[in-house]
Order: structure tokens, then C-alpha cells, then sequence
């Protein structure tokens, strides 16, 4: 243990904690901006600098460590002037059009200036104007907001191992760009979004539906259905001041009605449709030895990583659409048929704890029903926005059920937005289809939880299989190594079956989530999803009153020839410098 | 640096380097260590780093185009633009700049079509800024390869680089 003295406060903390943490314990509040609790800190902006008696200068607090008998100062009127100028130098090349900023009320830096008490801009205005990148379909960069905080880079490369984000040039001319400038849609970006999150200032966001959403709801002659992923449900609360991990489902529904959608649908829903047709290709291949391990697909993010950087192991990744995409096949087709809406006059949105959606939309192989499946993608953040704009208050909601014929869910649907949560899904349901039998201890512990790689050893009847959760590129790269090096050396691998999510969390730590995030939120969202499948009538996707439906009236049996042509899908190999599509062939075999 | 010898290469030439750009990466397949002395050599065989080059040296050596982008575009030897025949360079020092240099290094740019730092589509000519050459008497100076032009009007730049094919 250390002992120091915080502006007279005296402290004792551990060996190795920095300035900043100390201070925190001592309830002295160093202001801060390029630091993020789940970062590595990397001292950029010099806004957290202290003065420590009898070392010269002033010090990094987020990054430097507390020394024995330390006397150190938070707040003397030299820090608090090396701060302002800190600041009005970042704000003089930094573009303060904050009333039609993305991040208006909700930008760190806005906040910090705020807190400083900066009342005007110091230093001469840089005029120059960037471009802003449009290139992609998820997500838009603009670089006039940029202040080089360097957030978005650590997560992109050392998080998520994507590297689509790099710091070029040098001094003055130095930018956060991708290779060449070409724009992140020209780039190895898988549209995770975790740079969108991790920004503190408005120079990343998602490419905004809300436009498009309202323009469909307003228009009388069509139907809009809307359907609502299980991490929203326990994100959107913090939208309205909620405490983190609040579980609305119902006043989510309620909200969305009043917004005019035509059905309130859900995406949990067809996770428990995912949960059956991903349940029988796990069955079959475990029966036939084939293509193991079987990988989960549900991921947008995830799917273009692997499609990136691991093609090899297209053949092992599950044909499962994901329950976005499972959603929109089925709305334009059985929900069209069943409730004799033309499909033309159905406009299908999602609401997503995910930018990767956007994309994963607008693949040109997503148009089972002979439209595109989902029209429009909304973010948490978007439906938000939406909401308040309509002057709605989710906390003043009543709790409302969802709409039939899609809007039944099981507590195996609702946890797939946790990490682990589809893999623990699925075993519930095929240890049934293997065994016959339901399975008695339905939780599947070893897998929940916010460690990196989770493995474990499941017994079905007997038959052992092993089974591995990733979430996070980077875990899941640290992974598929191992996997790859033991196909290409053993002809096997040691596991049968592997969940990979993008995003660090899970979906609830997904890049279409509030702003302000950090993993210990992400955690408490989490186990809100856990509460919610304790707390429902049906926990196996295999009892949803809805999905035996569906299958005795519109789609037969899982993996039936209409399941396959609705529900399932196939990958691409795509080139790491650009993200394109390198040889057009369909890579899986549809079975 | 100078990439002097490799100048005269023409786009068809170019295209027979990628072959012997392969033959480089051979040796460092998968050693993302290797990254700056292979750009060296890919420079040292072009005269430049094209964009294909950078492509293929990612690929081979199993690091990201981003790293490699971050590297080149850092290091003042590395140049992703080809090199002219000609060398022209405006002076931007301070007698030069108030004289009307930068008026010089616009009106440059705008008859050769390019920008400072970029070459010619012919490569003709290469375009740049130095901070100072001594001339400051002549002010506002500007070099075509080891020749000096004081006092240079911006209605006489075409006419002075006529002269050099």
C-alpha cells in the first residue's frame, strides 16, 4: 500500500493505481477528457495534469502512477490555466456547431468546457473544412470534429484487431483516417461501432434512418412493423435517465405504438426462430461429424471480421440468418400472408443495439422475400432521439405486451444480447432435439460473464461436447488462432461449438448503444437480460406457443427447404485492404 | 532522397516490378517486423511506393494496410507519389513568402495541374516547397533542379519551365 496526500486529503491506495484513481477514491474529481475507464490511457489531450511538490513540471494523472509520501495538487491556479489552454487550443481547430452536433448535451468535450468554465475561444479560429466520410453505410466520420483523443484507434486495433483506423502523416498535417483516405466503406471496417461508442466528441456516428422511419410512418398506405432486439430493452431506459440495467420492455412497446408504428413486432421473436434452425444444423453436425466446430453467425460485425480475415472457416459457420434478417424474411412473407397485407406496402424496421445491422441490411443477399428484408435499421440511440422528439417519456409509459403473431419470446431468445447468451440458447433447446428429454439445470453458468473466452464441457446424454464464447474481435481472433492452427495440424478441434460477438459484452455493449458507455454498464445490462429470462413462462425457444406455429403453418420443419431459402444465408471472402468482396462465388453450400 | 535512375520509368516498366517486388516479399512472408526495410526496397525499385506495392507488402507480410500507411505516411523518405524528371521547388522562406512566393507556388500549381508534393501525370515535373535557399535578394525564388529563377513572375513560370523536358 501507498500512502500520499491528495490537496491535503491524506490516502492510501494500492501500489501501481495512478493519480486519477486515487484522487477518485479521495472524492477529488480531476477533470478529464481522452481517458476512458476500459482504455489503456494514452496521456493525449495533458487535461488530468497535477502538480506533485518537488518533481518539476506537471504530471499525467491518468497515467502516472501514485508515489510513497507524494504530496500532489489537483486544482492550483497554475493546472486550472495549463487546462484552459489545453482547452482552447483543441477548440480553436475543433468545429462548435454544437446546437446541430450528434452529440449536442452528450459531448465530453462540451462538457469539459463546460466545467472549466471556458466562456471564449481564445485563439483564432481555423476556418478549414474536411470532408466528411459518407462512405459507409453504418457509420460517418467527420474529421473537423475530431480532437485526436485517439480512443476510436486503441479500440479499433487493440480491442477489436480490425485496424481501420490509423493515425497518418505527421505534425500538423497528422489525421485519424483509414488507408489511403479511401473512407471506412473502402476499408477492412466491419461496422462494429465501438469507435462510435468509445468518441467523446460528435466526429463518429451511425448513418441516421430516422428521416426515412418518419416519412414511412407518416405515409398512410404503408404498414410499418418495427421490431426491437433484446439488448434495447435494457439499454433504452438510460436514454430517459434511467439507471443502467433497466429492464423496459413493456414501456418500450407501449412507446413504440404511440410512435404510429402499425405492429410492434419482435426481434426476439426470431431469435427463438435462429435458436431452432442454428439447434438442427448443430444437431446434424455433431451427428455427422462435419464442419465442427459449428460457429455462430448472429453477429453482423462478426461475420464481416471473419469474412475478412478468417474465410477458411466459412464452411463451420452456421448458414443461420440472424434473428435481424430471420425477422425480415419472415415479416415480408408469413406475418404479409397471415394478415393479408401486401408485402410491397410492409416497410420492415429494426431497432438495434448495433451499427453492423445497417450493413448487414443492405446485403444485396438479404432480399429472401423478394424485397429487402429490413428496410430500415435504427440504433438505441436513434429511437431515442425519435422518442423524445415525438415528446414521448419512456418512464411514463405503461407496460404493454407485444403484437402476435411475432411478438411471443421465450427466456432463451432474450439473453442472446450477453455474451454467451446464444450459446447457452442453443444447448437448452438441443439437448432436447438430442435427448428428447428437456434439460434440468437450464443455466449454463461457465458461460455467462464478462470474460474474454469462456469454455466449458457440456454433457449431452453422455456424449461430451466442448464449447468456447468470444466476445470482442480481438478474444475472438486470440481464438480462431488456436482453432485454425488445430484444423490445420489435427484435421479437428478440440471444440464442437464457438459463439463470437463482436462487440465487448455482447449486444449490450453494442455500437448502437447510448453514449457514455463502459463495461461495467455493460455488465449490469447483462444480467438485466438474465432477470428477465428468470421471470418468463418459457425459457427453451422450443416452447414458444409462436414458434410451433409458424413451422406447423408456414415453414414445415427447421431446415426445411422454405427454412432454407427464408432463413438461411451464405458468406463471401472479402480482401483486408478494402472489406470488398473478392471472389463473388457462393463460399457455403446450401445444404 | 533522390530516386535518380528510376525516373524514365514508364507505366509499362512499372508493371514488370511488381514481379520482382514478389521475389522481395519471398524472404519476409508473415515478418511484420520486416516492414521498413521492405519498404526500402520496394522504394529503391520503383523510385516511389505505389498504392499496389503497399497493397501486396500488407498482404505478404500479415499486417494491416493501415500500419503500413502509418509508417509511409510518416516518414518524410517514403513517397507514395512517383518523382518527376524535373524537380521544381518554390521557395516559402520569409523574404520569399512576403514577396509573393506563395502567389508563385498557386499560380504553379495551377498551370501544372497539381499540388505541392505531386508529379506531373507525364512525369515531367514534380512539385514542391523549400524554406529558404539563400536567395533571399532575389526574393521570391524558386529552383528547377540546380537552377535558381529570382524575382519570378507568376505570368513567366510556364516560360521557365519550357525548357526542361
Amino acid at each position: 500500500m501507498i500512502k500520499a496526500m491528495i490537496n491535503n486529503t491524506e490516502i492510501e491506495v494500492p501500489e501501481g493505481t495512478t493519480i486519477l484513481a486515487a484522487a477518485k477514491k479521495a472524492n477529488i474529481n480531476i477533470p478529464t477528457l481522452c481517458y476512458h475507464p476500459d482504455l489503456i490511457p494514452g496521456g493525449q489531450c495533458g487535461i488530468c495534469v497535477v502538480e506533485i511538490e518537488g518533481i518539476p513540471g506537471l504530471k499525467r494523472s491518468c497515467m502516472t502512477p501514485i508515489g510513497e509520501g507524494w504530496k500532489v495538487h489537483t486544482h492550483t491556479p497554475r493546472i486550472m490555466a495549463t487546462r484552459k489552454q489545453l482547452l482552447d487550443l483543441i477548440l480553436s481547430n475543433h468545429d462548435t456547431d454544437c446546437l446541430t452536433c450528434i452529440k449536442n448535451n452528450n459531448c465530453e468535450l462540451q462538457g469539459l468546457a463546460a466545467t472549466l468554465g471556458i466562456n471564449s475561444i481564445e485563439y483564432q479560429k481555423m476556418e478549414e473544412k474536411l470532408p466528411v466520410d459518407n462512405t459507409s453505410v453504418s457509420i460517418v466520420r467527420n474529421p473537423n470534429k475530431c480532437i485526436f483523443c485517439g480512443r476510436c484507434i486503441q479500440v479499433c486495433s487493440n480491442i477489436q484487431s480490425v485496424n481501420a483506423l490509423a493515425v497518418n502523416n505527421r505534425g500538423y498535417e497528422s489525421a485519424v483516417t483509414t488507408a489511403f483516405d479511401a473512407g471506412l466503406g473502402n476499408s477492412p471496417c466491419v461496422n462494429c461501432g465501438q469507435c462510435v461508442v468509445h468518441c467523446p466528441v460528435g466526429a463518429l456516428y451511425e448513418q441516421s434512418h430516422i428521416e426515412d422511419v418518419w416519412r414511412a410512418i407518416h405515409d398512410p398506405d404503408l404498414f410499418v412493423v418495427v421490431q426491437e432486439a433484446p439488448a434495447v430493452r435494457v439499454m433504452l431506459g438510460e436514454e430517459f435517465g434511467m439507471e443502467p440495467g433497466s429492464l423496459v420492455t413493456g414501456k418500450m412497446h407501449a412507446a413504440l405504438r404511440r410512435l404510429n408504428f402499425d405492429a410492434v413486432l419482435e426481434t426476439n421473436f426470431t431469435a427463438d426462430l435462429t435458436i431452432m434452425e442454428e439447434g438442427v444444423e448443430l444437431v446434424s453436425r455433431l451427428k455427422s461429424g462435419k464442419n465442427l466446430p459449428l460457429i455462430t453467425s448472429c453477429s453482423p460485425g462478426w461475420i464481416k471480421f471473419m469474412e475478412t480475415f478468417y474465410h477458411t472457416l466459412i464452411p463451420h459457420m452456421s448458414t443461420a440468418k440472424s434473428p435481424q434478417q430471420m425477422f425480415g424474411a419472415i415479416a415480408k412473407t408469413y406475418y404479409a400472408e397471415r394478415m393479408g397485407i401486401p408485402p410491397e406496402k410492409i416497410v420492415s424496421v429494426s431497432i438495434m443495439p448495433c451499427t453492423a445491422k445497417k450493413f448487414e441490411a443492405k446485403r444485396p443477399e438479404m432480399r429472401a422475400s423478394g424485397y429487402q428484408d429490413v428496410d430500415y435499421v435504427l440504433t438505441t440511440r436513434e429511437i431515442g432521439r425519435m422518442m423524445r422528439e415525438a415528446g414521448i417519456d419512456l418512464r411514463e409509459m405503461p407496460d404493454e405486451p407485444a403484437d402476435d403473431i411475432m411478438g411471443e419470446y421465450t427466456g432463451a431468445a432474450t439473453i442472446f444480447g450477453a455474451t454467451g447468451g446464444v450459446m447457452e440458447a442453443a444447448l437448452r433447446s438441443a439437448y432436447f432435439l438430442i435427448t428428447g428429454r428437456e434439460l434440468e439445470q437450464l443455466e449454463i453458468t461457465p458461460v455467462r460473464g464478462l470474460k474474454g473466452i469462456k469454455e466449458a464441457e457440456v454433457d449431452i446424454d453422455g456424449v461430451k461436447i466442448k464449447i468456447a464464447v468470444a466476445h470482442s474481435l480481438g478474444n475472438a481472433r486470440r481464438l480462431l488462432d488456436r482453432v485454425v492452427e488445430q484444423l490445420k495440424n489435427e484435421g479437428r478441434s478440440e471444440y464442437q461449438f464457438i459463439e463470437v460477438m463482436a462487440c465487448p459484452g455482447g449486444c449490450v455493449g453494442g455500437g448502437g448503444q447510448s453514449w457514455g458507455s463502459n463495461m461495467a454498464k455493460r455488465a449490469r445490462r447483462g444480467e438485466a437480460l438474465y432477470n428477465e429470462d428468470r421471470s418468463l413462462p418459457y425459457r427453451r425457444s422450443h416452447e414458444n406457443p409462436s414458434i410451433k406455429a409458424i413451422y406447423e403453418k408456414f415453414l414445415g420443419s427447421p431446415n426445411s427447404e422454405k427454412a432454407h431459402k427464408l432463413l438461411h444465408t451464405r458468406y463471401f471472402k472479402r480482401s483486408p485492404i478494402d472489406g470488398k468482396i473478392i471472389d463473388g462465388e457462393n463460399t457455403t453450400e446450401r445444404r | 532522397m533522390s530516386s535518380e535512375g528510376h525516373c524514365r520509368c514508364t507505366q509499362i516498366e512499372e508493371e514488370s516490378l511488381y514481379t520482382e517486388l514478389e521475389k522481395i516479399l519471398e524472404g519476409h512472408k508473415g515478418r511484420g517486423k520486416d516492414l521498413i526495410i521492405v519498404l526500402h526496397k520496394a522504394q529503391g525499385l520503383f523510385g516511389y511506393l505505389p498504392r499496389k506495392a503497399l497493397e501486396m507488402i500488407a498482404l505478404e507480410l500479415d499486417v494491416s494496410i493501415n500500419e503500413v500507411l502509418g509508417v509511409v505516411t510518416f516518414y518524410n523518405f517514403f513517397s507514395t507519389q512517383p518523382t518527376g524528371r524535373n524537380s521544381i521547388k518554390v521557395c516559402l522562406g520569409t523574404a520569399c513568402y512576403v514577396r509573393g512566393g506563395p502567389g508563385v507556388l498557386k499560380q504553379a500549381e495551377k498551370d501544372l495541374g497539381i499540388k505541392d508534393g505531386e508529379t506531373t501525370g507525364d512525369r515531367r515535373f514534380s512539385l514542391g516547397v523549400v524554406r529558404c535557399i539563400g536567395a533571399c535578394g532575389l526574393a521570391p525564388a524558386m529552383i528547377v533542379n540546380n537552377d535558381v529563377y529570382g524575382r519570378v513572375k507568376t505570368t513567366k513560370i510556364m516560360e521557365i519551365l519550357e525548357k526542361y523536358e
